[in-house]
């Protein structure tokens, strides 16, 4: 029996006075946004900052990322969650002014299946008719990369394309990762 | 608790060319499969505390000087899994044009009006039957650059979360009887067998008397596997 999944449509070009309002300066509530930490939040404060590139290496200005985590201990939130840390950040493209994304959070502990620190990512934009499931992993995290089973699964030659590079910026821990859509670095995207 | 697989016969594929804009975005090489885990099968939550009291009522949530203008309707339905599990206190957010077929986002410059008193933006959370209402106005169409005389059907967009980030879906709601349906590139890339999914049902029951017209959206997202996963 086939399933009656309601078919997915694209997020269009004018999703952001609705879910993510405050970024882009619309007189709405955002119930997600980039800045995913306050004082009260345990864990490495850690930035992650890109551009999403089209195949002709353009960056796009009308996407949106979502992303969930676990905490510092490696525990995905739940309500009852202590210190009031969601896990969950939303934010847009379009108001840099090169079209980056960015989110402030903490790093991610492993879970306890023995995965490396990661976030999970969904990709929205214009031009895509189904959202995106990737991960991002961390350049400073290889011994735990290595044995990854996720990151084991995926062609060696591209498993590059999961993992965002620490930048070494005084003051902050930035890491950059960029969606490529297509072309020689064209991101792994997953079916889970 | 893992989720049964996206149904890729229901979903409309990653690159469509008649969808002008899917050419350069979507991705080329298949998808990497993966077995689910923690990430995967949880996902946030959100509550009554999120929403503000208008969150729900599109007609009310913007007012400035007066009602906004048009067609004035309730959309209603339930949000269930594919199994037909109702799925309870799960977030939707909503937005669309006003009834003239103007978006208020600063980047839409068609040369419709803008209606001081609608914004168009909303939000509830499903009862504990996993049902949803929305009050707002009927969308107008409006044209687009994908192709020459390209236009919008009158659509809604819905973005859900349900239990876990697997069973994330965004999608829109369109209007039976829109003749633009079969002209729209974004429509027509669903499925064809699963495309009628995305016409929401005229109800008189549903209807209220001389206030608004009733249209009835029921959404499906991914059920539960029966059994745990082998690995």
């Amino acid at each position: 029996m086939s399933s009656e999944q309601t078919p997915s449509q694209t997020v269009g070009p004018y999703f952001a006075y609705t879910l993510t309002p405050e970024q882009y300066g619309y007189n709405f509530t955002s119930l997600a946004g980039p800045q995913m930490v306050d004082d009260n939040t345990q864990g490495e404060r850690i930035r992650i900052t890109g551009q999403v590139l089209d195949g002709n290496g353009v960056s796009v200005s009308d996407a949106m990322i979502e992303i969930w985590q676990a905490d510092a201990t490696g525990r995905y939130p739940d309500a009852s969650q202590q210190d009031g840390f969601m896990g969950f950040g939303r934010v847009g493209t379009g108001t840099d002014p090169h079209n980056r994304f960015w989110l402030n959070t903490i790093k991610p502990g492993s879970t306890a299946d023995g995965q490396a620190p990661h976030l999970n990512v969904i990709v929205f934009m214009r031009g895509l008719l189904s959202h995106l499931y990737t991960r991002i992993y961390f350049s400073d995290e290889a011994s735990l990369n290595a044995t990854d089973p996720v990151l084991e699964s995926v062609d060696e030659t591209r498993r590059q394309t999961l993992i965002a590079k620490r930048e070494e910026i005084p003051g902050a821990t930035v890491y950059r990762f960029d969606i490529h859509m297509q072309g020689a670095l064209e991101t792994v995207f997953f079916n889970a | 608790m893992t989720f049964l697989p996206r149904d890729w016969d229901s979903h409309p594929p990653l690159i469509y060319p008649d969808y002008k804009s899917t050419n350069l975005r979507g991705p080329t090489r298949p998808l990497v499969p993966i077995r689910q885990r923690g990430g995967e099968t949880t996902g946030p939550a959100f509550g009554p505390r999120h929403l503000g009291s208008l969150d729900h009522d599109l007609t009310r949530n913007a007012r400035v000087n007066g009602e906004p203008l048009g067609e004035r309707i309730v959309v209603t339905g339930q949000v269930r899994d594919e199994s037909g599990h109702p799925i309870p206190h799960t977030l939707i957010e909503v937005w669309q044009a006003n009834a003239a077929g103007r978006y208020i986002h600063v980047v839409d410059n068609h040369g419709a009006p803008l209606d001081p008193n609608f914004m168009g933006a909303g939000r509830c959370i499903t009862d504990e039957k996993g049902n949803y209402r929305f009050y707002t106005v009927k969308p107008g169409a409006y044209p687009w650059k994908n192709h020459h005389n390209a236009w919008r059907p009158n659509h809604i967009h819905f973005s859900l979360l349900g239990p876990a980030l697997a069973t994330r879906l965004v999608t829109q709601m369109y209007f039976p009887g829109d003749p633009l349906l079969e002209l729209d590139p974004i429509f027509q890339g669903a499925p064809a067998a699963a495309r009628h999914r995305l016409v929401s049902r005229f109800s008189i029951e549903v209807t209220e008397p001389e206030f608004a017209l009733g249209y009835i959206f029921d959404i499906v997202l991914r059920g539960k596997t029966a059994t745990p996963v082998q690995h």
